[in-house]
C-alpha cells in the first residue's frame, strides 16, 4: 500500500500556543501525481508542508513520507525530499553556481560538479553562473530555487507557494517543468493561491483554519459543491451587482469585468431572487456551473460569518 | 541514523568563507576594529598623563623661583604654557581648561625663604579628572625636600628641610616606566575578541533566520552541530588573525614585550574565543533580527569592557561589580594575557583564572546547543 503512496499521513495536528493551526489532517498522495494545496492565508498550508518534510514535529497523528516515518525518520525524509520555501531561501550573496554547489555538498553528492553543471545548463544560465543570486529577477530566482531543490534528485517535491509574485509567462514555464518532472515519476505537492494553477493539478485539497474543506479533482470539488451560479454578461454589471447583493437566495455576487457571477445554494430561491432583473435590457443571463473560485469563496463563508459574527 | 559528517561541515564552512569575503563591511570590521581600537586605546588612553599645560604666576622673580619652575618641568608632568601675572588670569585659564595647573610663587618668596619663614608655593590643580592630576600632584609633594638643596648652601644650609623620618619607595613592577600601553594592549585583545566574536557570530546566525535561509538549512540533511561547527570555525580563524594583528601592532607601535610563551597564549585564546562564540550563538537563538542581536551583544559587551578590569582597576570596584566581573570570561582572559605577556607567567601559574574560563565556555556552549535544538521546532 505505502509502496504506491508518496505521502500517507493521518490525523496530523499541530498547535502553536493555544492556536490550533492544523487539525486532524489526513492525506494519501500516490506517487507520480501533482497535488495542489489551496486555502486562505494562515490556513495551515505551510505548517502542514513543514510537518511532511520533518521540519516540524506534529503534536499528534502519524504517517509516512516516501515510506519513512515522519516522526522518527526525519533525516531520511530530508535526504529524499526537495522543499522549496515560500520566500526565496538561498543565498543572495552567493553566485548561482556557488548556491548549487553548496546544496550539492550538503547532500554529499558523488557527481557534484557534473550535477551542478547540468543544473546550470538546464536553467540556461551558463553565461550568468557567476552572477550573484540576489541580482536575479523574481522569475529567475524561483527557477534557481527549483533547480536547487531537485539537484539531489528527490522523489518528492514540496513547493510552498512557488509562483507568488511571478509573471504569467514564468508561471506557465514553471508549471510545464513541474509536469515534466511528474512525468519522470516525481511526486509534487504544491500550495498556491492561483485558480489556474489549481486547475493544472491532478488533485486539489482545500484547507481552511487547519481543516480540509474539500478534496478531489477540480471537477469533483465543483460537483460536490451545492452552489448554483448564474453568469450575467453586460455593460454595467457593477450597478446590477449592488442591487443583487444581499437579496434573499443570493449568497455571493462577484464582478469579473463585464461578467457577473451570482451564486446561491438554494437554486429555487436564487431563481426567484434574480427573476425581477432577468428582463432588464442589456444583460445576458446564463445558468452555469460555479467556478473553482466561487466554490472556494462559498466554502469559506461559514468561517467568515464566524469571524465577523 | 547519520553521524556527524565532515563534508557537510565543510560545505557550511566554505559557504561562510565566501559570504565573509563578499561582505566587505564585516570583513573590514574584523580587520579594522582591532587596529582602530589599538591605536585609540594605545595612544589616546593614558592613565598617567604627562606634560600637562601649566600656567606660572611668579610674583618674585629670583633664582629660587626659576629653579622651582625648572624642577617642575623636569618632573615630566608639567609643561609651562602660560606665564601670567595675577590670580584672576590664572583662575580664568583653569576654568576654561586651557591649563591643568596654576603655580603661584608669592611676592617676597626668596626673602621669606631666607628668613626661614617656610613660605608657601600654591599649586592649583584642575582635579575634575582626578586620575589625570593625581600623579602630577604626587610628584610635586616630593619637590620641597630636595629642590633647593643646591641653592641653600653655606650660611643658608640650616634652612634645608630636615630629612623625613621615613621614605616611601614605590616600585612599579612589570611596567616600571608606567607606560599605559603595556597594560592596555594586552587587555585590548580581550576587548576586541569579545566585541567581534560575539557580534559576528550572533549576526551570522541571525542573518540566516532574518533572510529566511535558515528554514532551507534545516530542511536539508544538516544537523544542528554541523551548522554550528561550520559557522563557528571561520570565525575562530578570524579571531586568531585579529590577535596576530594586535600582537604585531603592539610590538611595532608600542614595543609591548612578550615575556611568556605563545603556546600558553594560544591555549587561553582558544578557550576564550570558543566561550565568546558560544555566547554569540546563544544570542542568535534568542534574537529575531540582526538589530536585536546587535543590541544584545552590547548588553554583554559593556560589562565585559567596564567590569573586567580593562577600564577601571578591578580591586577598586564595589564588591557587587567585582562579582559580576568574576563571572565574565574577559576578566580572567585579560589577567591571563597580561600575565603571559608582561610577567612571563605560565598557564599553570594562573589556574585560578583558567578554570573559570573553561567553566564559562562549557556553560555557554551547552546553552547554545540546547537553545539551537529547541528552535528546530
Amino acid at each position: 500500500m505505502s509502496g504506491a503512496l508518496a505521502i500517507d499521513v493521518s490525523e496530523l495536528t499541530k498547535s502553536f500556543g493555544a492556536r490550533k493551526v492544523v487539525d486532524k489532517f489526513s492525506i494519501q498522495v500516490p506517487k507520480g501525481q501533482v497535488w495542489g494545496f489551496l486555502g486562505p492565508n494562515g490556513s495551515g498550508k505551510t505548517t502542514t508542508i513543514r510537518m511532511l518534510c520533518g521540519l516540524l514535529l506534529p503534536d499528534s497523528g502519524s504517517g509516512t513520507c516516501l515510506g519513512y516515518d515522519i516522526r522518527k525518520q526525519a533525516a531520511l525524509i530530508k535526504r529524499n525530499v526537495g522543499y522549496m520555501t515560500q520566500k526565496f531561501s538561498f543565498y543572495e550573496d552567493l553566485s548561482i553556481r556557488e548556491n548549487l554547489d553548496f546544496v550539492a555538498r550538503v547532500y554529499e553528492m558523488d557527481d557534484r560538479v557534473r550535477a551542478v553543471d547540468q543544473a546550470i545548463e538546464r536553467l540556461g544560465l551558463v553565461e550568468r553562473q557567476q552572477q550573484l543570486a540576489g541580482t536575479l529577477s523574481g522569475g529567475w530566482k524561483q527557477r534557481l530555487a527549483l533547480a536547487a531543490c531537485i539537484l539531489h534528485r528527490p522523489q518528492l517535491l514540496l513547493l510552498d507557494e512557488p509562483t507568488a509574485g511571478v509573471d504569467p509567462q514564468a508561471r506557465r514555464d514553471f508549471w510545464d517543468e513541474i509536469h515534466q518532472l511528474a512525468a519522470q515519476g516525481l511526486t509534487v505537492l504544491v500550495s498556491t493561491h492561483y485558480m489556474d494553477e489549481a486547475e493544472r493539478c491532478d488533485r486539489i485539497v482545500y484547507l481552511a483554519y487547519g481543516t480540509v474543506l474539500a478534496r478531489g479533482t477540480v471537477g469533483e470539488v465543483i460537483g460536490a459543491s451545492t452552489l448554483n451560479t448564474w453568469i450575467v454578461t453586460g455593460e454595467d454589471v457593477r450597478a446590477l451587482a449592488g442591487e443583487l447583493q444581499g437579496r434573499p437566495g443570493v449568497d455571493q455576487v462577484s464582478v469579473f469585468g463585464v461578467t457577473l457571477h451570482v451564486s446561491g445554494t438554494d437554486a429555487g430561491a436564487l431563481e426567484r431572487a434574480i427573476e425581477p432583473y432577468r428582463a432588464r435590457a442589456g444583460f445576458a443571463w446564463k445558468k452555469s456551473s460555479p467556478s473553482l473560485e466561487d466554490v472556494f469563496i462559498h466554502l469559506m463563508a461559514p468561517f467568515r460569518a464566524r469571524l465577523t459574527g | 541514523m547519520f553521524g556527524i559528517s565532515l563534508s557537510r561541515i565543510g560545505a557550511v564552512f566554505l559557504k561562510e568563507l565566501i559570504q565573509m569575503r563578499r561582505d566587505r563591511l564585516t570583513f573590514g570590521m574584523i580587520i579594522g576594529i582591532p587596529i582602530i581600537q589599538l591605536i585609540l586605546f594605545g595612544y589616546a588612553i593614558n592613565s598617567d598623563p604627562k606634560h600637562l599645560p601649566t600656567a606660572i604666576n611668579v610674583q618674585d622673580p629670583s633664582v629660587y623661583s626659576r629653579t622651582l619652575v625648572r624642577a617642575l618641568e623636569n618632573s615630566g608632568y608639567f609643561r609651562v604654557t602660560h606665564v601670567i601675572n595675577g590670580e584672576r588670569e590664572g583662575a580664568a585659564l583653569l576654568a576654561s581648561g586651557s591649563v591643568a595647573f596654576v603655580v603661584t610663587v608669592p611676592p617676597e618668596f626668596s626673602r621669606a625663604l631666607a628668613r626661614g619663614e617656610r613660605p608657601q608655593v600654591l599649586i592649583e590643580a584642575d582635579a575634575s579628572d582626578p586620575a589625570a592630576a593625581a600623579n602630577a600632584v604626587g610628584a610635586v609633594a616630593q619637590l620641597p625636600a630636595t629642590v633647593f638643596n643646591r641653592e641653600l648652601s653655606g650660611g643658608l644650609s640650616s634652612l634645608r628641610p630636615t630629612p623625613a623620618p621615613f621614605e616611601v619607595v614605590v616600585h612599579r613592577r612589570y611596567n616600571p616606566e608606567g607606560i599605559s600601553a603595556y597594560n592596555v594592549v594586552p587587555g585590548l585583545i580581550g576587548v576586541i575578541l569579545t566585541m567581534t566574536m560575539v557580534m559576528i557570530t550572533a549576526l551570522a546566525v541571525t542573518r540566516e533566520v532574518e533572510r529566511g535561509t535558515m528554514e532551507n538549512l534545516l530542511a536539508m540533511p544538516l544537523q544542528p552541530f554541523e551548522v554550528m561547527a561550520g559557522k563557528i570555525l571561520p570565525y575562530i580563524v578570524m579571531g586568531y588573525i585579529q590577535v596576530t594583528v594586535v600582537l604585531i601592532a603592539a610590538r611595532v607601535l608600542f614595543g609591548v614585550p612578550m615575556l611568556g610563551s605563545y603556546f600558553d597564549l594560544s591555549i587561553a585564546l582558544a578557550l576564550f574565543i570558543a566561550a565568546n562564540l558560544s555566547v554569540g550563538f546563544t544570542i542568535s537563538t534568542v534574537a529575531s533580527n540582526q538589530l536585536q542581536a546587535m543590541q544584545m551583544t552590547f548588553f554583554f559587551f559593556l560589562p565585559s569592557i567596564l567590569l573586567s578590569g580593562f577600564m577601571f582597576p578591578f580591586r577598586g570596584m564595589p564588591e557587587w561589580a567585582q562579582w559580576i566581573g568574576t563571572v565574565l570570561p574577559n576578566t580572567h582572559f585579560m589577567r591571563i594575557v597580561r600575565g603571559v605577556m608582561l610577567k612571563g607567567s605560565h598557564l599553570h601559574d594562573m589556574l585560578a583564572d583558567v578554570w573559570p574560563l573553561i567553566a564559562f565556555m562549557l556553560f555557554a556552549m551547552a546553552v547554545a546547543l540546547l537553545r539551537y535544538r529547541r528552535t528546530l521546532d
